[in-house]
């Protein structure tokens, strides 16, 4: 049966490898890390996907992870797609970035390097990222800004760093930043590994926007400022990434089609992989990209509900963590029967941040993987 | 940078900006970090002759040879070329 649909993937997500040099806690990657990269595309295998989505309308292109900086072939990869006509994203730790890479990376075509920040000072990043990259990302940014490179800051916020968006934004506006990010991290992955000790409470929100707004209001037209709130304190959930089959197009390393980051923790689905398929037909035909596509699959309450094409039902990944069940409604919704669930999570974080609370949190790396791994294993043997 | 004077400075494209057409969507769009603005064909006939440093003279002039017979030309492309200045779309260019 053909089920083509009048969507178009405009985006698409290139998460070019797992590897990493920063070991953050709040990372959206699956916890079973591999730890060999033998499995990854390859550079004609990746310049193959990428034809394949731009033909299906995909524009922008954004290189990610892991550490996108750790692939040799980046270089390659981007003039090949701009070639292809792609706007070309970079979404890095700014580690293995130099003065002379910007320069190449700009000349074979990159449009905007996006930088994350895991601290407001050399302490707390190296503290909260597990790399001394403090000064190093700095200088990076400076150079980005210098060398006239469309240039984003990513903070990425949770119970361990609210608290400092005020020196964040300061350094921001010292640097010259015109776009800067203030996201709170989601809870998937090891996110959801560590929510305990990463969600906020709802005063540490209301004061990091508070500042923020003030932040917005004094340099206004010079600095545009995005804040993301973690959604849990929400009414209403947020669309799956723009809808669940509608925009966006993720490749893992290994070269599973995702229609979110996330979607890998939903048991039950099978990932399509472009060594084996067409981005088309996986796009258009897959059971994957059909599940959840439009609103068919939905449960009541969404079902009846007058709002069910606003938000689509929110978050699937969501609604399988917190009810079990990937077809209920994200029960971030007010309307979801397993609300009280989110309340319950919520109301534990209504406690003042401690520092000592940072020695809790599971950092990264292979070797937590593997822990974490053997922990699940006990448990169920 | 924003801050020119539309009827007698030089202009472009701003580089930071990605022109092209798109054929998913038969339209022409410009590119941004991790955006797109799609455009009306009026729209792209006039951002289409700013690739190249060029005055708004110089646009009109080259629309009234293109299209003889459309009216009130020179007012839409003033209307549309401050809008696309405040939004820097397009940039001053130093002689």
């Amino acid at each position: 049966m053909d089920k083509t649909t009048s969507h178009i993937p405009m985006w698409l997500l290139a998460e070019l490898t797992f590897a990493c040099p920063v070991q953050c806690s709040y990372c959206s990657n699956p916890l079973e890390l591999s730890a060999s990269r033998k499995n990854e595309l390859s550079t004609e295998e990746w310049i193959r996907v990428m034809r394949q989505a731009r033909k299906l309308g995909a524009v922008q292109l954004g290189f990610s992870g892991g550490e996108p900086l750790v692939r040799t072939d980046l270089e390659e990869l981007v003039v090949e797609a701009k070639s292809l006509g792609y706007y070309i994203n970079l979404i890095t730790s700014s580690i293995g970035l130099t003065a002379e890479k910007i320069t190449t990376l700009k000349e074979a075509g990159l449009g905007h390097i996006q930088i994350s920040f895991q601290g407001s000072n050399r302490e707390s990043n190296q503290l909260l990222g597990g790399t001394d990259s403090f000064d190093h990302k700095v200088a990076m940014t400076k150079e980005v800004i210098k060398q006239e490179l469309a240039l984003g800051l990513n903070f990425v916020l949770h119970r361990q760093n609210l608290h400092q968006v005020e020196e964040f934004l300061t350094m921001a506006q010292s640097l010259g930043a015109e776009f800067v990010e203030l996201a709170n991290c989601q809870y998937y992955g090891w996110g959801l590994h560590n929510r305990e000790h990463l969600l906020p409470s709802q005063e540490q929100l209301i004061d990091a926007e508070r500042v923020t707004n003030e932040f917005r209001e004094k340099y206004k037209g010079d600095m545009d400022i995005f804040f993301v709130a973690p959604d849990y304190y929400d009414d209403r959930p947020k669309k799956c990434s723009n809808g669940w089959g509608t925009t966006f197009m993720t490749v893992n390393p290994e070269g599973e089609v995702l229609p979110c980051q996330a979607a890998k923790v939903i048991p039950g689905l099978e990932f399509p992989n472009v060594r084996d398929n067409d981005l088309k037909d996986i796009w258009h035909n897959s059971d994957l990209f059909n599940r959840f596509r439009g609103t068919d699959w939905m449960t009541e309450p969404c079902k009846s509900c007058p709002e069910k094409e606003i938000d689509l039902g929110g978050c699937r990944c969501q609604a399988l963590m917190l009810t079990g069940d990937a077809t209920n409604a994200d029960p971030v919704c007010s309307l979801s029967p397993h609300h009280d669930e989110v309340l319950r999570i919520t109301a534990k974080a209504q406690r003042p941040y401690e520092e000592e609370e940072t020695q809790k949190l599971v950092f990264r790396n292979p070797g937590n993987s593997k822990k974490i791994r053997a922990e699940k294993s006990e448990l169920t043997e | 940078m924003s801050e020119f004077n539309l009827e007698t400075a030089s202009f472009k494209l701003n580089p930071r900006y990605q022109y092209q057409w798109e054929e998913a969507q038969q339209c022409h769009v410009l590119l941004y970090p991790e955006g797109l603005i799609k455009l009306s064909g009026s729209a792209a006939e006039i951002l289409q002759r700013c690739q190249q440093p060029t005055t708004m003279a110089a646009v009109v002039g080259e629309l009234n040879t293109a299209f003889p017979e459309a009216e009130g030309l020179a007012n839409d492309v003033k209307e549309f070329l401050a809008d696309a200045q405040q939004q820097v779309w397009i940039v001053q260019v130093s002689d």
